[in-house]
């Protein structure tokens, strides 16, 4: 009970995995925040699918220290997404920007989607203008009623 | 009509398996990453020597005549097996170039003293900045620059026969004409 009790204190106490290193970390928290958050957007592209704040590849380091000063030396969070852009492309950044060649990636999956809803509207429209099953002529309408009326004890069922 | 109109679909799903099948088929390598930098000149740079007194490297050292510049490390070992056809297309009067990057100058000279080494001129890029200006993402990287110092073409990994002899002299040869 007391191990399990310890081991349930560690497991909660465990701090999360970090790969910013302590002395990465800038001194002034609101530059650290916008650091944070700026590495989060950006791709390692030595683990193609992770984020530098999230990579402890030696690429990764030095990326999240070259963001880290040139936001000291007073960029803005633009400015520094464009120099990475400029030396790596836009796949540096882990959201592709809306350009051309992303149109379809950015709006494809609405664009199926609308085509998919126009479909469903358009077969259901169909379906309800198409008449159902024509209706009885007056012989017909005269053997139900027979029928109906002849409320025997066959119980309905054939003789 | 209408039974043409009914292939679309299957029309569509097969397009569209083709495109994404295409790549595969080529066998690119999805890793591989164009260089931004293509048809643009080098980003300035100018780093120290590996040995005091011999010439280190700078932009204005691409500029003349083509040459290959290739980023290496003693740490890595896809550098240490391109060394021998490096040496090889030295030989054969090609200008090779070397950033020797994030590496301790003592164990680049001691990977060059073992191996042999191919540069002409060495830079050592300690910090790794320099690469980061030509968008380096790993090791080993091979870029072939012009007379005019641009940058022609980037090869990612290592320099292998048939990278050299189908892609490197071809285009260092045309560049030189």
């Amino acid at each position: 009970m007391t191990r399990a009790l310890l081991l349930a204190i560690l497991l909660l106490w465990s701090p999360p995995a970090l790969a910013v290193q302590p002395d990465e970390v800038l001194d002034d928290p609101a530059l650290e925040a916008r650091a944070r958050t700026l590495s989060a957007e950006v791709r390692c592209l030595v683990c193609q699918n992770q984020s530098i704040d999230d990579s402890n590849a030696e690429l990764a380091r030095d990326l999240r220290l070259l963001v880290r000063e040139r936001l000291v030396s007073g960029d803005s969070n633009q400015a520094v997404r464009d120099f990475l852009v400029a030396r790596y492309g836009p796949f540096v950044l882990l959201e592709p920007p809306k350009t051309e060649s992303t149109l379809i990636l950015w709006y494809g999956p609405a664009a199926l989607l609308a085509l998919g809803a126009l479909a469903v509207v358009v077969t259901f429209a169909r379906r309800r203008k198409s008449t159902g099953p024509a209706p009885l002529s007056d012989e017909e309408r005269r053997r139900l009623d027979a029928l109906l009326a002849d409320d025997g004890d066959d119980n309905g069922r054939p003789a | 009509m209408r039974r043409i109109l009914a292939l679309i679909p299957l029309l569509a799903a097969v397009a569209l398996v083709a495109a994404l099948a295409w790549p595969i088929i080529e066998g690119r390598n999805p890793q591989e990453l164009p260089s931004v930098l293509l048809d643009k000149p080098v980003p300035a740079f100018d780093l120290p020597a590996l040995t005091p007194g011999e010439p280190g490297l700078a932009s204005s050292d691409l500029k003349g005549k083509p040459v290959l510049v290739n980023v290496f490390a003693s740490w890595c070992a896809p550098c240490r097996a391109e060394i021998p056809r490096l040496m090889a297309l030295a030989g054969e009067g090609v200008t090779v170039y070397g950033l020797a990057y994030k590496d301790d100058p003592e164990a680049t000279r001691r990977f060059l003293d073992g191996l042999g080494n191919p540069y002409e001129r060495i830079g050592v890029d300690r910090d790794g900045r320099t690469a980061i200006e030509f968008g380096v993402y790993g090791v080993p990287e091979t870029y072939v620059i012009d007379g005019n110092g641009v940058i022609r073409h980037r090869h990612v990994g290592e320099v292998t026969d048939r990278v050299a002899d189908a892609t490197l002299v071809p285009l260092l040869g045309e560049l030189a004409k």
